[in-house]
Parts: structure tokens; sequence; C-alpha cells
């Protein structure tokens, strides 16, 4: 019903020109089937949503995380990416609250990654040939996680449809190797595909039997409105701060005690009873302690700091500080991964003489690339 | 001798770095063939495109002449002792790979020396390029760069593949893991892909061609050729011109043609402004206007391919520019929701810069100069009107709160200008003066460059010159003034938006005047507080803006060194005044000098050495112009020049009153004849110590009296200048 009223508004933005259709636009659903079977025939891991709030692809522990460190790794994803700022209450045809990104990552890129890219649109039903593509400019950076990367925009006829992006350091961490993050904003891709003007008039799904066309705005429609009004007008701005802080502690907290478990673990004599009644070898406490619950709560403070500059309750002064304080969070998980990734690969380096250890990295890493 | 290609092939360099990269590029191979004794036929051919940067160089020789050295070793007398071979003549003979009776001797002023003479072969070119051209490759300067596979190796973006030749042979370089080859590429699209170069030279470029890919200078024609076509679609209409835009569609296309496309009409309701930045900084479209330059509903799209047989290209351009122009729409109205004035309050919570406080603040101290400003300017009997420049000052940021602004930044002042156009700005207010209201905000910043011009009218001007000098007074006194390369809040090109501003508008406003102004707007206040101590303000501002208005005389108005330092030596704090004397010292020097009368430049060089006699007399520094007593003058030549000083002083100084800086000079000049008597005749360092102190106050009161225009010591006189 909202939609069938939107859609009688959009006409206004509708194209007048004649309509040089595209023959069976794939639908929304389609289009991210076709995504993902292009890339999982390329050897990524097909993983679901990250299931918290984040503001794009880049923030899911399946980028932020598997970037840093050593091991090859090949992961696609959509992640429904919230940012409250941009919610214009299902009225602005471009802009949401929550867009949808596939999200790529290719770790280390291969050589003909673009090449790769190139097919990817190919495999969505765009014929290069038929329309202007440019790599143009544009560096990423992401202030909140300490990220940033070299790389372009990705323009399909004046329409930039993709985030290409080398990443340099995340997390304040270099990166070695680096990975390739390709981000596709799907909304634009179908919108552009379907030749519609408004998103909310994008066929999401097509019932194969009887015809039945159901759009973006029957999914979605609600869920902009509504979350615009709590992001806008509604969100308690004492409460949200609380929960920022609340959360903000526990991070801290975490991360402190993993600190304490790197710094007591050398310099404490383990005498040989005391080991076994113990909880066990360091190494594997480190491995256990949770930081992915750690990151968890930085990445709830990033969505409370999100909420809470839409609601204006942040001042242009402040706003400099809790970004800086949400970045202290995410380097400070950033770091600690690193540190437990090498404690989870045995120490070799104590024991083993140095070239026998390269030897042996350089053939784990080999066959896991494989 | 063969030609030599080489072609770096990358992923997509960024558009704005392209041409300097392979400036750069191209002299590094030039400067190693010549340091390498390989020296090319000709200059370096360049070729570039967004994936490759290329040089060919012709007729490169196969390898390096031989080389043969005369080499001087030890004394003579310590490589042989009792005419046998020492160590050193062993060493020596060694190093020069001759035997020990090969060596010779030779007859230095210093004694007699062993010498040898060495041939070194000359090594083949490709030996030496393949080894040293991986470093200069390395070494081109990108604005920012990258790392793909070793951290230590950086370049723009990743390499991928290389082509290196001598004719058609593979010169085997390595570089940042790639291995040249024979193989280049093609157009992404358009092409098979790798592309068979047959030789190094005109075979490369014919090569690309055939597989789509064209150089520089070609797609830039093309461009033009399919612009100046596509625009005759539209009878009447012409394509605006925009070299910034057309370098950077060059630089991201290697088969570029154009598409034109065309928008709604009702989207001409916006601003031209608006609807040109779109186009033009988002999209990357040029604009249409016609014949009287009136924005047409159309724009043209620069392709990386060869055409758009089925219209879908332009379609898709359509549609994204007609999102854009919605959303500019959609901002436009939301805006009009709270007029400017409802704005003013708003400011407080936007941060102008952290010690500085808001721009609310800002907006309040901005308003006060602004009205000390005006009284300057009136004191000076010149038109201004204040209330204008009030009101304007007042809402001169509130666009920072706008929808429109926070979407395209580079509109600030302009988004401003266009709202209060069509605001109700003051109950009753008339037309005319919100207009000229609106059009003070309009050019807040102007001039951005040195290309744009100042404020149309004063009220523009004197708001320009207030907000900048607010922000430089606040950022000195807090100690954060520009240090070597580092400017990062831009205020030397504020600064130098002040100084035209004030010369182009011939205002009557002290430098020194007006940041003490600036300063007094922030007495009191809480960023005061802030201010570091120990900062010299006034001193290091002066210091700043000399600088600036030398700046400005050199660069903008090009007036050659000597004269504008001469001119600043005699006064850098009224801007308008400077121009005039350099314009004055410069036109009498010229005109002197085609005349070929020696006056002036003889008179400056009068002036030097009266300065140098001053410095080096002992008494020099106790000595005060005020101190000279005719009664103890007695040499006719020095009355003589003591009565010509008078004179000439009179009427000098009379016509520098009335403004005429090049009669004033005549006066100045036409006292060389006098100098040069004096000195010919007059020993002004006399043994009597009164006659000599007395000489000296003669000399210093010329200087004083005759150097208010300019510091005429400072003309460069021997040779060209």
């Amino acid at each position: 019903m909202a939609c069938q009223k939107l859609a009688a508004k959009s006409n206004f933005f509708r194209s007048n020109s004649m309509n040089p259709a595209k023959p069976n636009p794939p639908t929304f659903q389609e289009l991210v089937l076709r995504l993902q079977t292009f890339w999982a025939e390329r050897g990524c891991v097909l993983q679901q949503p990250y299931d918290l709030e984040v503001g794009a692809g880049t923030m899911a522990p399946e980028t932020f995380l598997r970037v840093l460190g050593p091991k090859p790794y090949k992961v696609a994803y959509v992640q429904p990416s919230r940012r409250p700022a941009d919610g214009r209450y299902g009225e602005n045809p471009n802009r949401l609250y929550k867009h949808m990104q596939l999200q790529v990552i290719l770790k280390p890129p291969p050589e003909s990654v673009q090449e790769l890219y190139l097919e990817s649109l190919g495999a969505m039903g765009i014929d290069l040939r038929q329309h202007d593509i440019k790599f143009e400019e544009d560096n990423w950076e992401s202030p909140t996680l300490g990220a940033w990367g070299i790389g372009w925009q990705v323009m399909l006829d004046g329409l930039e449809i993709t985030q290409f992006t080398y990443f340099q350091q995340c997390g304040g961490v270099d990166l070695f190797p680096i990975s390739a993050e390709l981000t596709y904003g799907l909304e634009r891709i179908a919108a552009f595909l379907q030749d519609v003007d408004s998103i909310y008039d994008i066929v999401w799904a097509r019932d194969p039997e009887t015809g039945h066309v159901t759009r973006y705005g029957d999914v979605r429609l609600a869920d902009e409105l509504q979350m615009s009004v709590y992001n806008f007008e509604m969100a308690d701005v004492e409460k949200t701060w609380k929960h920022f802080e609340l959360c903000e502690a526990e991070c801290k907290a975490l991360l402190e005690q993993y600190a304490n478990l790197t710094k007591s673990q050398n310099p404490r004599p383990v005498s040989p009873n005391d080991g076994e009644t113990r909880t066990g070898h360091p190494a594997s406490e480190k491995n256990r302690f949770p930081l992915l619950a750690a990151y968890e709560l930085c990445l709830k403070c990033s969505h409370l700091f999100n909420i809470l500059d839409a609601r204006g309750a942040i001042s242009v002064t402040e706003r400099v500080g809790v970004i800086a304080r949400v970045r202290g969070l995410a380097v400070g998980v950033a770091k600690a991964w690193v540190d437990q990734q090498k404690a989870e690969s045995p120490p070799e380096a104590d024991t083993e003489p140095d070239k026998a250890v390269g030897e042996k990295r350089r053939l784990q890493v080999v066959s896991s690339a494989r | 001798m063969p030609d030599f290609l080489l072609e770096i092939g990358t992923e997509e360099i960024p558009a704005r770095m392209i041409a300097a990269a392979q400036e750069d590029l191209q002299r590094r191979l030039s400067d190693l063939l010549k340091r390498e004794r390989l020296p090319a036929a000709g200059t370096l051919v360049s070729f570039d495109t967004p994936r490759r940067l290329s040089v060919i160089a012709r007729e490169v020789p196969a390898s390096q002449p031989d080389l043969t050295e005369q080499i001087t070793g030890p004394a003579a007398s310590v490589a042989f002792k009792n005419g046998q071979p020492t160590p050193a003549a062993h060493a020596f003979a060694k190093k020069a790979g001759v035997d020990v009776s090969q060596l010779e001797r030779v007859t230095t002023p210093k004694g007699e020396y062993l010498s040898a003479k060495i041939t070194s072969k000359g090594r083949r070119a490709a030996e030496i390029l393949a080894e040293s051209l991986p470093r200069e490759i390395a070494s081109v300067y990108w604005p920012k760069n990258m790392y793909w596979r070793k951290p230590s190796e950086r370049f723009v973006r990743p390499v991928r593949w290389v082509v290196a030749m001598l004719d058609d042979q593979v010169v085997p370089l390595e570089f940042d893991g790639v291995r040249a080859g024979k193989e280049s590429r093609g157009h992404r699209i358009l092409s098979g892909g790798k592309v068979a170069i047959p030789r190094a030279g005109g075979a490369y470029v014919e090569a690309l061609r055939s597989e789509k890919v064209l150089g520089r200078r070609e797609r830039e024609q093309q461009i033009r050729r399919d612009l100046d076509a596509a625009t005759r679609a539209i009878p009447g209409a012409r394509w605006r011109e925009d070299k910034s835009l057309l370098e950077t569609v060059v630089n991201l296309t290697e088969w570029p043609s154009v598409v034109l496309g065309s928008f709604d009409r009702e989207y001409l309701q916006l601003p031209e402004e608006v609807l040109v930045t779109v186009m033009r900084d988002h999209q990357k479209y040029f604009a249409l206007e016609d014949a009287k330059g009136k924005l047409l509903p159309n724009f043209l799209t620069v392709l990386n391919t060869d055409g758009d047989p089925q219209g879908l290209i332009r379609h898709g351009n359509e549609r994204v520019l007609r999102a854009r122009f919605n959303d500019a729409r959609f901002f436009w109205q939301t805006d009009q929701k709270h007029p400017l004035r409802e704005r003013v309050a708003w400011l407080k919570s936007v941060t102008f810069q952290k010690d500085l406080g808001s721009y609310y603040d800002k907006t309040m101290r901005v308003q006060r100069l602004c009205s000390w400003t005006c009284e300057l300017i009136r004191d000076a009997g010149l038109p201004v009107r204040p209330g204008v420049v009030h009101k304007a000052a007042c809402l001169a940021k509130t666009d920072l709160t706008t929808e429109l602004v926070k979407e395209f930044t580079e509109l600030q002042g302009i988004v401003g200008g266009l709202y209060a156009r069509v605001q109700d700005l003051d109950h009753g207010m008339p037309d005319e003066t919100r207009q000229a209201i609106a059009q003070t905000i309009y050019d807040q910043y102007k001039p951005q460059s040195a290309e744009d011009s100042v404020p149309h009218k004063v009220e523009g001007a004197v708001l320009s010159i207030a907000d900048k000098a607010d922000t430089i007074a606040g950022m000195f006194a807090l100690g954060l003034q520009p240090t070597g390369s580092k400017d990062p809040f831009a205020l030397r090109r504020q600064a130098n938006g002040i100084v035209r501003t004030i010369a182009e508008h011939k205002l009557p406003i002290g430098l020194a005047r007006l940041f003490e102004l600036a300063r007094e707007t922030y007495r009191g206040g809480e960023a005061e507080k802030k201010f570091a101590r120990g900062v010299d303000f006034e001193d290091s501002l002066r210091a700043f803006f000399r600088e600036r208005l030398e700046f400005y005389l050199k660069e903008q108005l090009g007036y050659k060194y000597d004269v504008v330092n001469a001119v600043l030596a005699a006064g850098a704090d009224d801007v308008v005044d400077a121009v005039a004397r350099a314009k004055a010292v410069n036109e009498v020097r010229i005109s002197t000098q085609s005349q070929g009368l020696p006056g002036f430049l003889a008179v400056c060089r009068d002036f030097k050495r009266i300065k140098n006699i001053l410095e080096k007399a002992p008494e020099g520094g106790s000595i005060e112009p005020s101190s000279f007593r005719p009664e103890l003058l007695r040499d006719n030549y020095e009355l003589e020049l003591h009565k010509r000083m008078q004179f000439n002083a009179k009427k000098s100084t009379e016509l520098i009153e009335a403004k005429d800086y090049v009669g004033a000079l005549g006066w100045v000049y036409g006292l060389n004849d006098t100098i040069t008597q004096f000195f010919d005749h007059v020993l002004v360092m006399d043994e009597d110590p009164e006659i000599r102190k007395n000489r000296l106050a003669l000399l210093m009161k010329l200087l004083k009296e005759f150097s208010v225009i300019a510091d005429f010591s400072e003309i460069v006189t021997e040779g060209k200048s």
C-alpha cells in the first residue's frame, strides 16, 4: 500500500526520455544471487550479513579483522549498512537510512583483480561494450576505524557503482599482505539495471508462478520511515549516551584485561605444579579471550555515536573527540587481534632455528592460499 | 643506433597526477642517458594514458663509448725506493689495471707523481638501462602512493606490465616484481587485451592506436572535435570552455568520444551556480550555453569508449544527473523552511576553530571589524554602505548550516548570496538593498585563487578583508602562523586575497591598523585566553604581509625583484601606495634606460655608495641627520649639494603629496650630477672630526629625504636585472 502511494508520487522523478530497455533486468534478489554465485565460483567464502548494526561492510569482522595479519582469505557477503543521518523518512528517491552493500574481500588481491571485477559486471548482465566505464581516483578513509586505502570509484555511465579499495591500513595497523575491497552499491546498481528513478520502485522479487512483483518499497519503506523518526526525533539522547558509555567502558575493560594477560605472561615464573592447576598454557588463555566481543562493543559504540549525531546531540566540537574515542577502541582491538593471531600459531620462533621456521611459515602460507 | 622504448603499465592513475609524473619520468630517463653517455638524438617523446607512462628515446647509442682516462697516483718518491716499486706502486698499478712497468710519470707543481692511462670499455646500453631504470622509475614523484606487494615498493597504483625495448630487443629490467617484455595492453573494453609491440619508436604508437589507445594530445584534439560536433546538434549553442575539466577528461580516457545529453527545462529554475557545480565538479560534464551565455538544458559527457549507438550511455548519464538535480532541488526547498536570519543563532554550534570559538563568535567579531573598516574608508572620503556590510556580515556564515552547502561545500558563500537574494532579510527592506547585501555575501570568499576576481563592490571587499583578517589575526595570536610548506589554514592564500582586494579596490586601509583592529575584536573574549604568550603579533604579521605584498608585486604585477625590494624597504603598510610607488619606479627605470639617460641608475649607484660610506664610517651609528649644521659647510661643492637637496626635496615632496611619483622621481635622479661633482671634489672623511661628522650627517639627510618612494640602494645597477 505504502509503496503504491510512493510510486505515484515518484512519477515526478521518472524519466521522460525513451527507455532503451535492457532485456530482462535482474530483480534485486537475482542481482545479489548473481554476484554471490560469481564470487563463490572464484573461491570466495559466502558469508551471511553480520548481525549487528554497522555503517558499512568494512566494519563487519569479516573485513575489519580478516584483513589483519598474514592469513590469505577470500570472502563475499551482503551487508545491510545503517547510517542514521542519511535517513530521509522514505521520501527521497536516492537516499536511505539503511542500504545494502555487497562486500568482497580478496586477500591478497590477485594480479587480475580489476579484470575479475569487470567480469562480475558482466555476470550482473551489463555488457561493457555498450557502456562507459571509468576508474576515477577515490581514496577511502574511515576515521572511526583507523583504516584507509587507495583506490577508485568505479563509474558506469556517470553513476558510481562500486568503491574499489586497496587497503593499506586497518585499525592503525599496516597491512601485509594488503587486501582488495570491492563494495558494490546494490540499490544503485539495481535501479540502474531496472531503469527506475526511485530506489523504492526497484523490483525486489518476481514470483515465477504468478508474476507477482514485490518492490523495494514493499520490503523496506516502513523501516526507512520509522527508523528516521526514531533516529531524528525520538531516540533518547541521554540513554543513548549512557549506552555508549557502557559499551565503551566494557570494551575498554576487556582490552585492558587482554593487555594484562600479555604483561603477566612473561615475568611470572611458572612452577611445574602450579601450571597444572591453573587455566593452562598462556597461549590458549589468549586464544579464548573474547576479543570478538570487544569488537562488537566497539561497533555498538560506533552505531550509537551515529544515532547521537543524527539526533543533533553532538556538537561539531565534540564530534572529533567522540570519533577519536571510537577509533581508540577499534585500534585497540586491531592491535590485540594481531597479537592473538600470532599466539594462535604456536610460538615456533622460541624453539626452532630461524631458517626452519621461515621455511615452515612459507609452506603454511602457500598451502592456505590454495 | 637503436630506439629505446619504456612503458610502465599500471592500473588507472589518478587523472590529476599523470602530467607531472610523465614529465618527471621523461626528465629522469633523459638525465640518465646523458649521465651514462648514451645521449638520444633530439628530445625524448612522451606518451601517456591513464594506464601507462611511456617514453621513447630516438637513436640511443647501443653502447657507451670507451673511456680513456689519465689518472694520477702516489708521488714518485713514495712509489719507488731505490728504483724499486714499493707496495704503493703495486697498489696503484692494480687499481689502474696495468702492469707496474706501464706506469708513467707526470710532473706537477707539487712534484713528480705516478700516472696511468686506463681505458674502460663502454658498457652496453641495455645493461645500463636494465640496471639503472628501476631506481629511476621508483623515484618518480607521486602526491600519494601505495604498496601492493612489499611495503618498501611504492608506486601510484599497482604496476601490471612493463615494456622496455631497444629496437626489437627486450631490455631485461624488472620493476616491483614485473619483468619487462614486448607486450603492452590495449583499451580495457575495445581491444582484445594484449598488444605485441614490434619495435621501439613509432611502431609502438601505431600498435596502440590499432588497439584503441591514443596519446594525450590526440585525445585532447579528438575531444575538442567531438565536443564541437555534438554541440552543433543544438542551433546557436556552444560548450563552455573549461581548461581544467578538459584536462581531467583527457586524463580519464584512452579512446574518447562525446555524448550529448539533456535535462528537463524545469531544472533551469535552480541557480546556474548549483547546476554547473553538479555538472562540472560532480559529473565532469561540460555545460552548454546559448549565444547570450545563458545555460541550456543540455550537457556533454566524455566517454572512454567509441560511441553510444543505442543511446544507453546517454540515458544512464541523464538518469544520474536527474537524481543529482532532484537532490539539489530538495535541499534548496528544505533550506527555505528556515531563512538565513533564523540560522544566525545556529552558528553557535558550528565550530570555526577550536580555540577561536564558533562561527557565531566569528560573526560578531567580523561585524565589528567591518564597521571599523567602513569608518576608515569613509574618513578617507570614499563611498561605502556600512549598513549593507553590517547585515551581510551578520548573515555571511549562515549558509554553513544549510543542506545545500553540506552537500556542495564548494558553494559556501555563493549559496548564502543566492538565498539572501530571494529571502526576506528584514521587514520593509528595499529590494535594491537586499540585492546589495546578497552580492556582498556572495562575494565574501573572493578571490579564491590568483585567477579568481576580487569582490565586485567595495562592500564585498570590506567583508572579504574583514573575514580573512579575523582568521589570520586569530591564528597568529594563537601562534599558528604558517611555517615552511605547512599552511593548513591557507593563511597565505587568504593574505594574498587581502592584499589584492585592497590594491584593486584602492582602499585606504593600512595593514598594521587593520590587524590592530582585528586583534581588538578578540579583546576580552574566550579566545583571548588561549592566545600564545610571547608571540610578537605585530612583528610576525608585518613580516608575513611584507612577503605577501612582495609576492603580489612580483608574481601578479610582474615587477622585478630589486624594484620590489626597493619599494618595500621604503614602506610596506599601505598596499595601494606601495603599488603606486612600484609602478613609478619601474616606469622611470624603463623609460630612462630606453632613452639612454644615465641619471636614474647613476643616482641608485650614488645611494649605494652613500650607504656604504655611512656603514663603514667609524662614527656612522652615532650620527643623526638632525645634527647637520649648514654653517659648517665650506666647500663649494658641498654647498651646492646642500642647495640642490633643499630645492629638490621641496619639489619632490610636493609631487609625492600630489601622488605624482614619476614626477617626484625626476627630482630624485636630478641630483645625480651634483652628487657626482660632490664626490669628485669633496673628501667626506675629512681629518677634522667636526667637518667629517657634518658631511656624514649631510649624506644621511640626503638618504632620508630622498628614500620616501623607494630605497634606491636596492636597485641593481650592474649588468642585467
